[in-house]
C-alpha cells in the first residue's frame, strides 16, 4: 500500500525521456503536458490492473499472470501493444534465465575456490530465492545486486 | 531484439535487458497494489504492465502530437492531450483526468459577446 499520494506517480524524468524518444527530435513538450501524460500513465496502470484482475478472478486465481495482462490489453483495445509486449516478455524471460545461470555459475566458481562443502546449502538457498521471486521481485534483484558488488 | 547473443555473451545480454524497460518496476507494483482487489502479481505480469505503460506513454504522446495543433510550432501542449482523450475512443478513460480546459480570458470573451449580442437587441 502506498504511504503517500505521490508514491502513485511515476518518475517524471523517466516519463519525460520516454515522451522525447517517441516524438520527433526537437518537439517542445510543455510542463503541463508532461504532468498530464504522467498522470495518464498512472491511470493506465490502474485501469489495466483492474481489467487483468477481472480475468484472474473469473479464472478463480489470486495471482495476476502474464495472460491476464495481455487479455486486459485486448479488452482495453490496445491490441497493437500485444506483439511488442510478447516480444519484450520473451527477451525478459531469457534475460532472467541468463542472469540466474550467471549467478549460479559465479556461486559455483566461488565455492570451488572457497569451500566445496557449502555446495548443498547454497543450492537450497537458490531454490528459496526462486520461489520468493514470484511474490517479491525486488528481493531477488537486491540479492543479485549485492552479489555482483561483492564479485566485482 | 538480440536474442541470438544470449548464449555467447551473457553480460552483454543482461545489460541490454536492463534497457528493455525504463520505468521502475517497484513503483508500478505499488500503483497496482493500491488497487484493493489485487492480492498478488507475478513477475511476468508486473513486467508486462510496466512495458505496456511505456508503450502507452509513447502512443498517447505521439497520437496527440500528430493530431494536435503543435505540428507547425513543434510543440505538444495540454490541450492536444485533452483533445486526444476526448476524440479517440481508446483514450476515453482519460477524460476524467484530462478535462478540456477553457481559459478564463476565453470565458470572459464569450461572456462579453453574449452581453454584446444582448445589447444589440
Amino acid at each position: 500500500m502506498a504511504e503517500r499520494p505521490e508514491d502513485l506517480n511515476l518518475p517524471n524524468a523517466v516519463i519525460t525521456r520516454i515522451i522525447k524518444e517517441a516524438l520527433p527530435d526537437g518537439v517542445n513538450v510543455s510542463k503541463e503536458a508532461r504532468r498530464a501524460i504522467s498522470q495518464a500513465a498512472s491511470v493506465f496502470v490502474l485501469y489495466a490492473t483492474s481489467c487483468a484482475n477481472n480475468f484472474a478472478m473469473k479464472a478463480k486465481r489470486k495471482t495476476l499472470n502474464a495472460g491476464d495482462v495481455l487479455a486486459a490489453m485486448e479488452e482495453m483495445e490496445f491490441e497493437q501493444f500485444l506483439e511488442p509486449l510478447r516480444e519484450a516478455l520473451e527477451v525478459y524471460k531469457k534475460g532472467q534465465k541468463g542472469k540466474r545461470e550467471v549467478s549460479e555459475q559465479k556461486r559455483k566458481d566461488k565455492e570451488k575456490k572457497n569451500d566445496s562443502e557449502n555446495d548443498k546449502s547454497r543450492e537450497e538457498d537458490e531454490e528459496e530465492e526462486e520461489e520468493r521471486m514470484e511474490e517479491e521481485p525486488e528481493a531477488e534483484n537486491e540479492v543479485e545486486e549485492e552479489e555482483e558488488e561483492v564479485e566485482n | 531484439m538480440k536474442m541470438s547473443q544470449n548464449t555467447s555473451d551473457k553480460d552483454e545480454q543482461s545489460s541490454s535487458n536492463k534497457k528493455n524497460i525504463s520505468l521502475p518496476i517497484s513503483r508500478v507494483r505499488l500503483i497496482m497494489k493500491s488497487s484493493p482487489d489485487v492480492s498478488s502479481i507475478n513477475q511476468d505480469a508486473l513486467f508486462l504492465t510496466t512495458k505496456a505503460t511505456e508503450l502507452f506513454v509513447q502512443h498517447l504522446a505521439l497520437s496527440s502530437f500528430n493530431k494536435g495543433s503543435g505540428k507547425e510550432t513543434n510543440s505538444l501542449s495540454y490541450s492536444d492531450l485533452a483533445h486526444t482523450a476526448e476524440e479517440t475512443e481508446t483514450f476515453h478513460f482519460l477524460t476524467d483526468i484530462l478535462p478540456k480546459k477553457i481559459l478564463a480570458s476565453d470565458y470572459l470573451k464569450s461572456l462579453e459577446q453574449m452581453q454584446d449580442e444582448d445589447a444589440d437587441y
